[in-house]
């Protein structure tokens, strides 16, 4: 059996550009991707039944070269299940439109949310070793009282850095977490 | 006999039509037309597994077209042992989704469409696993999927949307890898009847046939949530409305695993694929349960847990042998009906005390003891304690592995007693945490709340549990049990399938009409 070059390359290039859309975040590209991948696929099918023919019907051609067809029967079913499933698809991007205003895929919130535990537990250790070492040096001017000025205020100066960086972090990890939490930033890692 | 074997599939599907055009009305004589139905179909597949098991494989030619040419529905052991235990857990999820819609006083339109997506994915189940063609198997895999779509995008809420959104483009990826697959198959064999493929693939050339079984085996991967493909299954099952997530986790992963029986059985026995499916079985274990230890939704862990629990059939079917098989469909058998079990029970938490979420529950243990013990039974069951059948079906295969003694299969065997330890320690945090807590001030009383973020419905809790939402998880949860007390016909029945699926001889012979 020899397939013909032409059917077949089409349905090379139209698979290929489905799957390049399918793999866009936005629904409408998707669906766009969804079409042409089903026809490429179909046209494959189409494909496999090998170099054209007459109508397979007895009687009226040459058996000798006859189409098979039972590709083209299938191939019809698998057009109608493809216009079924793209239709549900069209329906329902329509209503994702609806709803949320974007045709963007949105990421799963429980993701997120197990995301942010792991973030935050990251950044609360950054957040307590900054304060044990805050409270270290508040304890150590205390013990050193009766020493000399000039190390009291160095030690001062070192205590007072200690709680910049100590509210730094506190303030980086609720940046953090509230990007975390943000819906305008869905996607953003 | 030969007609009955399309009562399954043919049964469901008028039953739709006849609820679509009934529409909402007649409410009563809708949840009458759908549980009859599905008691008729659990009793024609009971009928049609006693018959298969004593006389060999049925086979029916619908529209008179001969065998190799036309379509066929072939009932063989393993088919029909699928086709009971999805018909009885369907039948147990169609009665706890209609009284459920009752006991809600819910509008009559999404139960009139409910009921129809239902019956035409159950409709697709039963023809996948009936189907003896790589065709209507498309076919029915497409069937039961578009009922799925429906049923998960239900109500069209916006996180039910976004779940959908993922889950239609898998189900249609998967499907354009599998007609794919049908167009070379077909190119390179000229046929796609299980029956003379199994003849055909024999002499072909080993690089093509290697590309068809694994595209065929990557399109059936994504439906049965195999590792790297499982991502999308914890997305979008927890998002649908409970009884739909409950068959869903129970039915349509197994058609998939189902799916691999046959391909790597019937099509392609002993090639080179079963060591790189061992590996694939090692990661879906271990890297579903340790997504299921991180989760704190119930119905997440529960989706994670599925998904490892598949590595298990992954397992015995790429052992390759008659114990392998066996254990795997011992094991699809034990987990189709616990899995549904556990997603119904969750959906009673979520009616008890609105969420599934463990830290917002608490003390459900003196609240509802009865929900506790519906819980804990096919929890346990699922992480194998003895003498579950959870358990037993982790014998077989643990048995089956070290009988093999490659040291892949030891690893396997070692990676099988880890996930049933975390699969364990999963469940008993979910019990900690929901049941044996202080109570939450939430699970004493009726509370309407409403979760802002997610632009859900508010969810309205209610301590009436109707005797049908109770009664069938309990049905369930006893079926499960019973496995316990007929483990010893239900391993001889899987030990003859997978025997009757290893020599494909009764199968081939059956379709194309010679022997008997």
């Amino acid at each position: 059996m020899t397939i013909p070059l032409l059917p077949f390359a089409a349905s090379g290039v139209l698979i290929a550009t489905g799957v390049t859309l399918m793999l866009e975040r936005s629904l409408v590209r998707l669906l766009a991707g969804v079409v042409m991948l089903g026809n490429g696929v179909n046209l494959l099918i189409v494909t496999s039944s090998g170099s054209p023919g007459s109508p397979p019907i007895l009687g009226r051609f040459p058996q000798e070269g006859m189409a098979d067809p039972l590709p083209q029967a299938m191939v019809l079913t698998a057009i109608v299940i493809t216009l079924g499933v793209t239709a549900f698809l069209l329906a329902m991007v329509h209503r994702s439109w609806q709803l949320t205003g974007s045709d963007e895929v949105q990421d799963d919130t429980e993701d997120r949310r197990v995301r942010l535990r792991a973030r935050a537990g990251e950044l609360s250790e950054a957040v307590r070793r900054r304060q044990e070492e805050y409270r270290r040096l508040l304890a150590e001017e205390r013990v050193q009282r009766p020493t000399e000025k000039e190390a009291r205020r160095r030690l001062r100066l070192r205590r007072r850095e200690a709680l910049r960086l100590m509210r730094h972090a506190i303030r980086q990890e609720r940046a953090r977490q509230a990007l975390a939490l943000d819906p305008e930033l869905e996607g953003d890692d | 006999m030969e007609s009955l074997v399309a009562v399954p599939v043919l049964l469901p599907l008028l039953a739709a039509g006849v609820k679509l055009a009934i529409g909402a009305r007649l409410r009563r004589l809708q949840s009458l037309i759908s549980i009859v139905t599905l008691t008729i179909t659990a009793v024609v597949s009971l009928v049609l597994l006693v018959e298969v098991d004593a006389h060999g494989p049925v086979v029916t030619e619908l529209g008179g077209w001969e065998s190799p040419l036309g379509i066929c529905l072939v009932a063989d052991r393993l088919s029909t042992l699928m086709l009971v235990v999805s018909t009885l857990v369907t039948l147990c999820v169609m009665v706890y989704a209609v009284g459920g819609a009752y006991a809600d006083q819910e509008h009559d339109a999404p139960m009139a469409i409910f009921n129809p997506a239902f019956l035409v994915m159950v409709a697709g189940v039963a023809d996948a696993f009936l189907s003896g063609d790589l065709f209507n198997l498309f076919v029915a895999f497409e069937m039961l999927l578009s009922g799925s779509y429906v049923l998960l995008t239900f109500g069209g809420t916006q996180s039910r949307i976004r779940a959908g959104a993922t889950y239609t483009v898998m189900g249609l990826a998967s499907s354009m890898l599998f007609l794919i697959a049908l167009a070379v198959t077909y190119a390179a064999t000229g046929t796609l009847s299980f029956a003379q493929l199994a003849e055909r693939f024999g002499p072909l050339d080993t690089h093509v046939k290697l590309l068809i079984e694994l595209t065929l085996l990557l399109a059936f991967a994504i439906k049965a949530a195999i590792f790297p493909l499982s991502a999308w299954l914890p997305d979008s099952y927890p998002t649908a409305p409970a009884p739909a997530t409950a068959v869903f986790a129970g039915l349509l992963t197994k058609v998939g695993v189902y799916a691999i029986i046959r391909l790597e059985a019937l099509l392609f026995p002993g090639g080179p694929v079963a060591t790189l499916l061992m590996w694939v079985a090692l990661a879906t274990m271990l890297v579903g349960v340790l997504g299921a230890v991180a989760q704190t939704d119930i119905k997440r862990v529960f989706s994670f847990t599925l998904v490892s629990h598949i590595g298990y059939m992954v397992f015995g079917v790429a052992l390759s042998t008659v114990q392998g098989l066996s254990g795997a469909i011992f094991y699809v058998v034990h987990h189709i009906t616990v899995t549904t079990g556990l997603f119904l029970v969750a959906g009673l938490i979520e009616r008890r005390a609105g969420t599934t979420r463990v830290e917002r529950l608490g003390g459900l243990m003196t609240a509802t003891p009865l929900i506790a013990l519906l819980y804990l039974i096919p929890a346990l069951n699922l992480s194998g304690i003895p003498p579950m059948s959870g358990f037993l079906g982790k014998l077989a295969l643990i048995q089956a592995g070290l009988a093999d003694g490659s040291p892949l299969a030891l690893l396997l065997v070692a990676g099988s007693l880890t996930t049933s330890l975390l699969t364990l320690y999963a469940v008993a945090k979910v019990w900690g945490k929901a049941f044996w807590r202080a109570p939450e001030p939430s699970v004493t009383g009726t509370v309407v709340e409403s979760d802002e973020s997610t632009g859900e419905d508010p969810v309205v809790t209610t301590t009436t549990m109707p005797l049908t939402l109770v009664g069938s998880t309990a049905a369930l949860v006893v079926l499960g049990l019973s496995y316990t007390l007929l483990a010893g016909p239900l391993s001889a029945l899987t030990d003859r399938a997978a025997a009757e699926l290893m020599s494909r001889g009764p199968y081939v012979s059956a379709v194309l009409g010679r022997g008997e």
